[in-house]
């Protein structure tokens, strides 16, 4: 199903999503978090033209879940960084929470994925010399805020994470899952509303890739819109909206109403 | 982004990479202590030499025979103006001035020593008592030349503190008789040992009467007559007085040179000042090296830290920021060194002031400025290819790496 259906879609969350949200208002403001209009991405690889994304339309509203599938170079990934401001259309409009980000200077770009976007990856990134406090302060301190308020909301981030007791650690020093919990929670400090996760399990043993996921779906319970790129068909399918690409076009779009495999 | 956190940002990147962050401190400090310690060598020559002339003997004017000036490529007598001697007369005519306190004429010659069947060649200097004074040297024992007439010859000598010890070693000297050229001379005085200068190896030289030296040498003309006036304000007018008087005496033509250690003294301190100068711009090369070593290591460091700076992009850090935190990293790095270098310098300055304690080391205070000035900024301006680079990097690429 290659259009989805909008409509329907959105009256379905909004029955559900009203239970989170205090105001009306707020949801609706945030109802059309992401909307991609034709976005095209080539690529030059020697002389040879790569379509890494063809004639994208994706609408997304805030509080979504989102599994995007695909073979490997089909463009997910291509895709979510897209999303993320790391990589920029040949073609086609980007709005985000009803701005038109295409368009933004590099200052303006980073400033809104400093406010709005966080980044979970595969190998977790973290920065290997500093402590999980300092790695989950990184945004904080590169949006300029200042050390007591700082210590405040990573202190809150790392009790939701339920990594209090590894604040002092280096990452050399956490076990996998740890880590990831690490970078979910700098990625989500600022209080973004968009988490992208590009295969947050793949480096990780099963337990705690379920573990993960866990608190990724409970990040997205309360209101977080989440969107989750994966080769595993089982994480796949745990969420509500599933995107499945082949060479660069989204070739499915469904809509499941049970979120539960 | 706070400049606190940049600061501290960029210092916990050094640290993290300790073995590089060492390096090149030392490459740093290293480039900040030599320029140190090579300009405040070249200064401590300079003023060694200077205190040297001053030594020389204060308000000291020397008058040579020949006019310098008019030797363009030869002798002057080729170009008309024919030398006179300075004779004994001429030196007693220029000392008639209340401007000049002291005259020593001089005649240099060098003569066979000998005592028994001990024999040195050495140099043997005919002049007055007044040489003491002009010269400001000191004598070890007995008495130096007689103050009788100048143009009396009598056959007493002083000898240097060296000379002595080669002909009599421990014995003593005084009253004793010592054989110069062909004729006896009683030892009246022995130099002291610290009565070192210039032009002349006290040590090892022999003083006598100027009018015996004329004798010995068989010649009437003085190799310079060195006066010396009441106060350095006074030298104008003495030499102008100098001038007039040999003029005179020379048939109007004035066929002296006439040189005060002021001259001598800023042409030796332009020299070595240049010669600092050059010192101190190859030390500062050794710097510019370090320079580029910085640019090559964070440069390095960039790509080493790729996925870092992709991740700092990927947490919304623009541009400037990345550029910034790089250029921080270098200049926390050169400040440092230059830091270091300052200890090392000032360390070394002192190892070779133990060593060579005669040396007034010390560098002069641009010096300072120049090495600190050059370390941050070649870091800074070498830093700042590296910086463009990482905040040019593609993040997608970067955080696709492990």
């Amino acid at each position: 199903m290659i259009s989805p259906r909008h409509s329907g879609l959105r009256q379905n969350d909004e029955a559900e999503e009203t239970l989170f949200f205090v105001s009306a208002d707020f949801f609706i403001r945030q109802k059309n978090m992401i909307r991609l209009t034709d976005i095209q991405r080539d690529f030059q690889v020697g002389d040879q033209q790569v379509h890494a994304l063809r004639n994208i339309n994706l609408q997304v509203s805030a509080g979504e879940y989102i599994s995007i599938m695909g073979p490997s170079g089909s463009g997910k990934s291509t895709l979510l960084n897209m999303i993320g401001l790391l990589d920029q259309p040949t073609a086609g409009h980007y709005q985000l929470d009803g701005q038109d980000v295409t368009t933004l200077s590099d200052k303006q770009q980073a400033h809104t994925r400093r406010e709005k976007i966080g980044f979970v990856f595969q190998f977790f990134h973290l920065v290997p010399r500093l402590t999980a406090a300092q790695n989950i302060a990184l945004p904080l301190v590169l949006a300029g805020m200042n050390e007591k308020e700082r210590n405040k909301k990573v202190a809150q981030a790392l009790t939701q994470m339920d990594i209090a007791d590894r604040a002092e650690h280096r990452p050399d020093q956490l076990s996998g899952g740890q880590r990831q919990r690490v970078a979910i929670a700098r990625a989500t400090v600022i209080g973004p509303a968009v988490l992208l996760a590009d295969e947050p399990t793949g480096n990780l043993d099963s337990a705690s890739g379920i573990e993960v996921v866990k608190i990724l779906e409970q990040l997205n319970t309360n209101g977080l819109t989440l969107l989750v790129v994966t080769h595993d068909e089982a994480l796949g399918k745990r969420a509500k909206r599933r995107i499945h690409m082949i060479d660069g076009a989204i070739e499915r779009d469904t809509l499941q109403r049970a979120g539960a495999p | 982004m706070k400049t606190r956190d940049a600061a501290h940002f960029a210092f916990d990147a050094l640290r993290g990479y300790r073995t590089r962050t060492l390096l090149m401190l030392l490459a740093m400090s290293i480039g900040v202590a030599s320029v140190l310690v090579l300009t405040s060598l070249g200064e401590a020559a300079r003023r060694f030499v200077t205190e040297e002339f001053a030594s020389l003997g204060t308000n000291l004017v020397i008058v040579l025979p020949g006019k310098s000036e008019t030797s363009g490529g030869g002798s002057p007598n080729l170009l008309g103006g024919t030398t006179r001697d300075l004779t004994l007369n001429d030196a007693l005519a220029v000392s008639r001035s209340a401007l000049i306190n002291h005259m020593a004429p001089l005649i240099i010659g060098s003569a066979p020593v000998s005592v028994k069947n001990l024999q040195r060649d050495v140099m043997v200097v005919g002049s007055t008592s007044s040489l003491l004074d002009v010269r400001q040297w000191q004598l070890g024992k007995g008495q130096f030349l007689p103050k009788t007439d100048i143009d009396r010859a009598s056959f007493v000598a002083v000898l240097g503190g060296t000379l002595k010890q080669e002909l009599f070693g421990a014995q003593n000297a005084l009253g004793e008789w010592v054989r110069i050229g062909d004729r006896r001379f009683r030892v009246v005085g022995i130099m002291s040992a610290q009565g070192r200068s210039f032009d002349i190896d006290v040590e090892n030289v022999a003083f006598v009467p100027v009018a015996t030296a004329q004798m010995l040498f068989n010649t009437q003309s003085l190799f310079r007559i060195l006066l010396s006036t009441r106060s350095r304000e006074s030298i104008p007018h003495a030499i102008e007085f100098v001038k007039r008087t040999l003029r005179e005496r020379h048939q109007g033509e004035e066929d002296v040179t006439i040189i005060t250690q002021d001259a001598v003294l800023a042409t030796f301190d332009k020299i070595l000042k240049a010669l600092t100068l050059t010192v101190a711009g190859i030390a500062a090369i050794s710097l510019a090296v370090a320079g580029i070593l910085i640019m090559n290591v964070m440069l390095v460091a960039v790509s080493q830290r790729t996925t870092e700076i992709g991740l700092l992009k990927a947490l919304g850090a623009p541009r400037r920021q990345i550029i910034l935190l790089i250029m921080a990293e270098a200049t926390l790095l050169s400040s440092m060194g230059a830091g270091l270098g300052l200890l090392m310098g000032q360390l070394g300055s002192s190892v070779i002031g133990y060593f060579y304690p005669a040396l007034p080391l010390g560098a002069p205070w641009w010096a300072f400025v120049a090495a600190i000035g050059v370390a941050l900024g070649t870091g800074l301006l070498f830093s700042l290819l590296p910086a463009r680079r990482a905040a040019q990097l593609d993040p997608v690429q970067a955080l696709a790496r492990r």
